[in-house]
């Protein structure tokens, strides 16, 4: 009897595995190739991980239909974002976003907002550093955050990506916290940006870890703070002394100052939670892979992962945190 | 001599047999996404990138590379054959290379374009393997007052170029610079004369322009001249490319300079459509006969090929020494490069020297690779122009939509390009340059960026023009330039009162 119970409850297993798994062969899968929108320019942050992902997923043959990368930059993004908007129920087609998924709605008054797209998930966030030139006397936030505010307004000029976007939102919460107006000068890309610095044009920038790291590693940039609650965990060595993990926060250095990028995936709206649950398992699938975690490193990324209810919450704060800041900033369409 | 030691590794890390076979494989693909109106050297690239993640590097950014090089000598085939730049720095191309070709001249014309587009990318080369340090250093130098420096440089070497009345040329170059501002205005981040409609928001691309007003508005023209066309009777000489090669030693003069403009530009970055106009009209102003520029002069095709590819190699020097990508093609290959492990910034010649001197030693070999493959067909593209029009035209007007499309993937883009075309038409016909338009769609959106920026830099002072003697020669450069077709005309005047 032992023997038939033990038999038995295999069986059982058995069968609930076999249910399991035909269950799993029979989930949704696309049937097309998959349309990659990236509301940005090619070669930019969000745009190299949308490529990165393409090429993971195609080396590791983790979908059976390819992954197609379209650049939908035109209105600071609004394009990409309108596009996967008007995409109703259609489950072939995801977007990448970085912060213009809040400011440019905000800041232009195009007609559009998350909740107008179905939710995926979280795969990282980007984090910012404070970057002067290596040449500058300043070795610590502090001494830099002092002189700003020993001078007269409109002395220091800080280099940044795009108009009332990220980099210039962040400029006007150091505006806020030294009580003096810094020049805010923007270009088109972060290399750019990382490039005026190094040439001395303008006095720092706030460019993401991976738009600066070469410069840093090459002495031409010296990274004074970062904008998070904690420091990198990164502790490789960058340059012949420093890692990413001995950058101090702003915070600890007296400015009080948090801000890190999503970079999320959205669905378009009105698709399956099946549909949904398929793009969240491939996601995690590629964030498994060896490929994800050195570039990760590379760009000093916070591996944040987020799905579901969890994820949306975390949207819905972060789009009222930036209603706030552009708010006080005056970056608000009218 | 480290550098020609550091070349010859590359060159044994670049000749292997299946780096030779990436090589021939990535230019004839270059070549075909060049002919492809809108296609274009990034978008083909971005499109190939994934499949070279599983290659080699080093093969891989060869190949890479090789579809670049091919894009650059491609895109002058369809400007010379069909008036239809195939890339936005073959724009130039077609003022001289097409005439050409109605007269019966494709042969020599695609010569001459391969050949200076060769010569252009070999210096640019040269530059590369011996001058990198110290070119990325002068780069550096770039900041916003200085690229709105080489911006006016290049207007003013162009203004006064056109034989319309003045009023003409400023009326389309006005509405250039009106149509470049549609949508997002970087310095304010707010969109501009969109009218809330959504396919505004990514304002007019220049290629979209450029494919209505000089492809489809050719073909509207042709069409009025009557469908009887019989094509042209290029005769199909085989030693057609020596022929040319013997003119084009004339030309010496030109080919340097446009060289000098090509390298500088690519540098700074300001591109291969700049270069290419400024090294048209400064071609022009050195050429003792004028008038014959626009009419199928052969130096007017030698000038802006030579510029293009000299800014178009030289443009992967920025990207490999600092990472600032040189143009759009360079950007992408720059995503590669991240993806591939490798950072570009200065440290890149040191870190990774097997790469970075394979890549090199590519261009050197990728180039002659081209120039061969492209040469011995020369024939065969000039024999299309003898197919009948009514055959070929449907599929140019095909060839343009779908270019047309696959700059954004946008059906409105196509129609777009229909309007343009109309545009065209009309403008041919009330006898307006369409030159000034283009360049001020082009260059427009960049200038203005520049100058604003400057503006806030230097908090609303002119001075910034004039702060150091690199931005302030510049600006006098321009000036005499802006000024030197008047200098005959006052001379004449003092003579006659003399």
């Amino acid at each position: 009897m032992i023997e038939f119970k033990n038999w038995a409850a295999r069986a059982l297993v058995s069968a609930v595995a076999a249910i399991g798994l035909t269950g799993a062969a029979h989930a949704w899968e696309p049937t097309k190739p998959v349309e990659f929108v990236v509301p940005a320019g090619t070669g930019g942050g969000a745009d190299q991980m949308a490529r990165f992902i393409q090429g993971i997923v195609a080396k590791n043959k983790l979908m059976e239909q390819p992954l197609v990368v379209v650049n939908k930059s035109g209105g600071a993004g609004a394009e990409g974002f309108l596009e996967v908007k008007g995409a109703k129920g259609n489950p072939h087609k995801i977007i990448i976003t970085l912060s213009n998924l809040f400011t440019t709605p905000l800041a232009t008054g195009v007609p559009f907002n998350w909740r107008d797209l179905t939710p995926g998930a979280m795969l990282a966030l980007d984090q910012f550093v404070l970057w002067v030139n290596a040449d500058a006397p300043y070795k610590t936030a502090k001494e830099y955050i002092d002189d700003i505010k020993a001078k007269p307004a409109s002395t220091f000029k800080m280099a940044g990506t795009g108009s009332k976007q990220e980099d210039q939102i962040i400029t006007a919460m150091i505006d806020k916290a030294t009580g003096k107006k810094i020049i805010y000068v923007p270009f088109k890309g972060g290399g750019d940006v990382a490039v005026q610095l190094v040439g001395g044009h303008v006095n720092s920038t706030v460019n993401n870890p991976i738009e600066a790291e070469a410069h840093w590693r090459g002495g031409k940039l010296r990274p004074l703070c970062i904008m998070d609650t904690e420091k990198l965990n990164y502790t490789d060595k960058v340059t012949d002394t420093q890692s990413w993990a001995d950058i101090p926060t702003c915070k600890s250095a007296g400015v009080p100052i948090e801000y890190l990028m999503l970079r999320g995936i959205f669905l378009a709206p009105g698709v399956t939670q099946e549909q949904v649950d398929f793009y969240v398992n491939l996601f995690k699938k590629v964030r498994e892979t060896p490929e994800w975690a050195d570039f990760m490193k590379k760009g000093a990324f916070k591996q944040t992962f987020m799905s579901g209810k969890e994820f949306a919450d975390w949207v819905g704060k972060t789009e009222a945190m930036h209603y706030g800041l552009m708010k006080d900033a005056g970056f608000l369409a009218k | 001599m480290d550098e020609l030691n550091n070349l010859m590794h590359g060159f044994s890390v670049a000749m292997t047999l299946p780096n030779l076979g990436f090589m021939v494989l990535g230019v004839t693909l270059g070549i075909l996404i060049g002919v492809l109106p809108g296609l274009g050297g990034a978008n083909g690239i971005a499109i190939l990138l994934p499949l070279t993640f599983s290659m080699d590097q080093t093969s891989a950014i060869i190949m890479l590379s090789c579809i670049y090089w091919g894009a650059l000598f491609g895109g002058a085939i369809t400007s010379i054959l069909f008036n239809i730049p195939g890339e936005p720095w073959s724009v130039a191309t077609t003022f001289d290379g097409y005439p050409m070709a109605q007269q019966g001249r494709a042969g020599a014309a695609l010569t001459a374009a391969f050949t200076s587009s060769f010569v252009g990318a070999f210096f640019a080369v040269l530059l590369i393997t011996f001058l990198a340090p110290l070119v990325a250093r002068f780069a550096l130098k770039f900041g916003a007052a200085e690229m709105f420096a080489v911006q006016m440089l290049t207007f003013c070497s162009f203004v006064g170029m056109s034989k319309e009345p003045p009023a003409k040329t400023l009326a389309v170059m006005a509405l250039g610079f009106a149509l470049a501002a549609v949508g997002m205005d970087t310095v304010t981040g707010t969109l501009r004369m969109t009218y809330g409609v959504t396919e505004l928001l990514k304002g007019f691309d220049f290629l979209i322009a450029v494919i209505g007003l000089f492809g489809i508005g050719e073909i509207l023209l042709t069409m009025e001249e009557g469908l009887a066309f019989k094509g042209k009777s290029a005769k199909i000489q085989l030693d057609v490319v020596l022929k040319t090669w013997a003119e084009l030693l004339r030309y010496w003069k030109t080919s340097i300079r446009s060289v000098l403009v090509g390298c500088w530009m690519g540098v700074t970055p300001g591109g291969a459509t700049p270069a290419s106009f400024m090294a048209y009209g400064l071609a022009r102003r050195g050429a003792k006969d004028k008038d014959s520029f626009g009419k199928g002069n052969i130096e007017g095709v030698v000038a802006p090929e030579t510029a293009a590819h000299a800014a178009g190699t030289s443009a992967l020097l920025p990207m490999l020494t600092l990472g600032i990508p040189g143009s759009p093609t360079a950007a992408v290959l720059l995503g590669g490069l991240l993806i591939w492990g490798l950072q570009p910034g200065p440290l890149l010649f040191t870190e990774k020297p097997d790469f970075v001197w394979g890549l090199i030693a590519s261009m050197y070999l990728g180039n002659i690779v081209g120039l061969i493959i492209v040469l011995t067909t020369v024939p065969w593209w000039a024999a299309i122009l003898r197919i009948p029009f009514s055959v070929i035209g449907p599929i140019i007007i095909v060839i343009c939509a779908i270019g047309a499309y696959t700059v954004h993937s946008s059906i409105f883009d196509v129609v777009m390009m229909l309007v343009f075309g109309v545009f065209g038409y009309l403008f041919k016909k009330l006898r307006y340059p369409l030159a000034p338009l283009v360049l001020a769609l082009v260059l427009g959106d960049m200038a203005e960026s520049s100058f604003r920026q400057s503006m806030l830099l230097s908090q609303g002072s002119l001075d910034i023009f004039w702060a150091n003697p690199l931005v302030g020669g510049l600006m006098a450069l321009s000036f005499v330039m802006l000024l030197w077709p008047i200098v005959p005309v006052l001379k004449h005047q003092l003579r006659r009162r003399t």
